[in-house]
């Protein structure tokens, strides 16, 4: 089992980047499972959102306590207890920045996790650039299944065009693809490989 | 077809492949996706023919589809928490009548303290209604559910409540079957009436009842329910040689056959237990579980067989009656009553407290080893309902409960009265 926690602000589209990756994971002929942390739909406040995928049907109902990788949309929640809950073993933290490692001041994640896990990626910019709207998710995730190589950039963008059509899919997929090329070899020096991989080799 | 897709969508796409001909609604919150799934496909025309009414309130929503079922109509309606509870007098009317509504609940918690979350308190409330109470386990039981739910209420001439835990499932993303309209047209043959409201053949639905036929009415009424304690395992059976799936049934059991310890829960919970059970397993515990899919009718002689070689019964609930404890675990009581086993009761998940598997196994050791209270809560903050009680036996005026408890809370220190 593969765990994802996904934290952000709400407008984000934090939850929908969960969702994605679990309709992505399905394409691939994963079971998968998403869910928000419910309640809090309202603008700007922290919201969190879980994906588990695996092999088998997926039972367990609880949240994502000890996510393998963590993508985190807003990076003014670095220092968010719920964020820094639970990250013993946790392979990947992806954070949307433009700030550098030491000007973000996320001394309990960098101890927690190890500096070499942290990866940085300005997706507000990218978003701002190219989809005209600050919507980080699908940028996000399309670096986080770059480094992880849990998904293909194909099965991304078939996911993406199940709950975007038109321009915005476009622009959305567009973003992807730079984010994808920004981090694209990352995976294989910065990171070990995550477990399930390790087990279904 | 397999879908990845959100717990209300798939029971919406299914209650469509029902061809319900009246859906009335509240849209407001409480409320989940599904009705509005539904009304975007009656706009569309991908449903029809059928009607869709929004309503004033809850109790108009199901009163408009008394009207509509006793016209002959397929029904169905949704709601959830306080909404159910405002349906509280058309829901005891549908089922006096015996009239084969459907409805889903996705499963929230009842105010006060006001909470949007998920338990099981709104349909616990309403257990003895007189509403057929189907409980799913997982997004695909909840569709395969109403499917065998229309086909039951329609048999059997009874109303159906599809119990659905609130944003557990219904907001949950997972992998569902979604059957073809032709399986489904298959399995679940056009409404035939038992009574019907027809101008050129009138008659009377609703009379007045006195004291020399009620209880009577009130037997039969009960009768229903036992004649679905055989339709429910037989329409299971029917719907898994049709579509290849065990869902639905009185009871299911998982690991139990040489277990020394059952665990009991409804709804969505089964799945963390059945994970627990197999850690439990690895460890050497004999311990099983058993899903109860029908709480109502309640299956007293299928649960008693299935626990009756256990040594002790541990009772999951996601509700507390106040002055008594789990609605469920007595309920077990009665089932297993004149023989000797001790059946214990763990009440979690309130209000959408988080259910961890690390805490229930914890728990369940705990029962396996009969170290366990009557009364058991998971996760329970102890020491801040201590403080709080500790202040309300020396100050007077100690302000409004939940205030205090939630300042607590987040400041994990007993604050000063808030009035």
């Amino acid at each position: 089992m593969y765990q994802v926690r996904f934290h952000g602000r709400g407008g984000q589209g934090v939850v929908t980047a969960a969702e994605l990756l679990s309709v992505a994971a399905f394409m691939d002929g994963k079971h998968a499972q998403a869910f928000p942390s419910f309640g809090s739909e309202r603008m700007g406040a922290p919201v969190a959102a879980f994906c588990r995928i695996h092999d088998q049907p997926i039972r367990i109902r609880e949240p994502v306590a000890t996510p393998d990788a963590l993508i985190v949309q807003d990076s003014s929640l670095v220092r968010n207890a719920d964020l820094l809950a639970g990250l013993d073993h946790t392979q990947l933290v992806l954070v949307n920045t433009r700030l550098t490692m030491d000007e973000l001041k996320a001394e309990h994640l960098k101890k927690q996790v190890g500096l070499q896990k942290i990866i940085l990626l300005p997706a507000t910019e990218i978003a701002l650039e190219i989809v005209k709207r600050n919507v980080p998710n699908v940028i996000m995730l399309s670096a986080f299944c770059a480094i992880t190589g849990l998904i293909s950039f194909e099965t991304l963008t078939k996911a993406v065009q199940t709950k975007f059509s038109g321009k915005i899919a476009e622009a959305n997929i567009l973003a992807a693809e730079k984010a994808w090329k920004l981090v694209e070899g990352l995976g294989a020096s910065r990171m070990e490989k995550p477990e399930w991989e390790v087990v279904h080799a | 077809m397999l879908k990845q897709i959100e717990g209300s969508h798939a029971v919406a796409e299914t209650i469509a492949l029902c061809r319900p001909e009246v859906i009335s609604c509240y849209p407001i919150t409480p409320q989940t996706h599904i009705v509005e799934g539904l009304s975007a496909m009656v706009k569309s025309g991908k449903l029809a023919p059928c009607e869709y009414m929004t309503v004033e309130s809850e109790f108009a929503a199901l009163s408009a589809l008394i009207g509509a079922s006793a016209m002959g109509a397929r029904t169905y309606t949704a709601t959830s928490s306080q909404g159910l509870l405002f349906m509280a007098e058309a829901l005891w009317n549908a089922s006096g009548l015996g009239l084969p509504i459907v409805m889903t609940d996705g499963n929230r918690a009842i105010g006060g303290p006001i909470n949007i979350w998920n338990d099981h308190s709104d349909t616990m409330a309403m257990r003895d209604c007189g509403w057929i109470q189907l409980y799913a386990e997982s997004n695909q039981e909840a569709v395969d559910l109403h499917i065998q739910a229309f086909k039951l209420a329609e048999e059997i001439s009874m109303p159906v409540m599809v119990c659905v835990d609130g944003f557990i499932l219904t907001h949950a993303y997972e992998r569902v079957d979604i059957p073809t309209q032709q399986q489904v047209d298959d399995f679940l043959p056009a409404y035939e009436p038992r009574q019907l409201l027809d101008p050129d053949d009138p008659i009377s639905i609703g009379a007045m009842v006195g004291p020399e036929a009620y209880m009577e009415v009130r037997y039969l009424l009960h009768n229903r329910h036992l004649q679905a304690l055989d339709v429910i395992p037989r329409i299971s059976d029917e719907f898994e040689n049709k579509f290849g799936r065990k869902h639905g049934g009185l009871v299911r059991t998982y690991r139990t056959q040489d277990a020394d310890t059952i665990v009991v829960a409804l709804g969505s919970v089964n799945g963390t237990i059945q994970d627990s059970v197999d850690d439990l397993r690895d460890a050497g515990h004999k311990i099983g579980s058993m899903s109860i899919c029908s709480f109502r009718p309640f299956p007293l002689k299928a649960i008693r067989t299935a626990l009756q070689h256990a040594q002790r019964v541990i009772v999951v609930e996601k509700n507390l009656a106040p002055g008594l404890g789990g609605i469920l675990a007595s309920n077990i009581r009665m089932a297993l009553r004149g023989i000797a086993k001790p059946v214990t009761t763990v009440i979690c998940g309130l209000g959408g407290r988080a259910i961890m598997k690390k805490s229930m196994s914890e728990c369940l050791v705990k029962g396996h080893q009969d170290q366990l209270e009557d009364l058991s809560f998971i996760d329970m903050n102890w020491p801040a309902i201590e403080r709080e009680l500790e202040r309300e036996k020396t100050t007077r005026r100690s302000g409004p409960m939940a205030e205090n408890l939630m300042y607590a809370v987040s400041q994990d220190v007993m604050p000063e009265p808030v009035s």
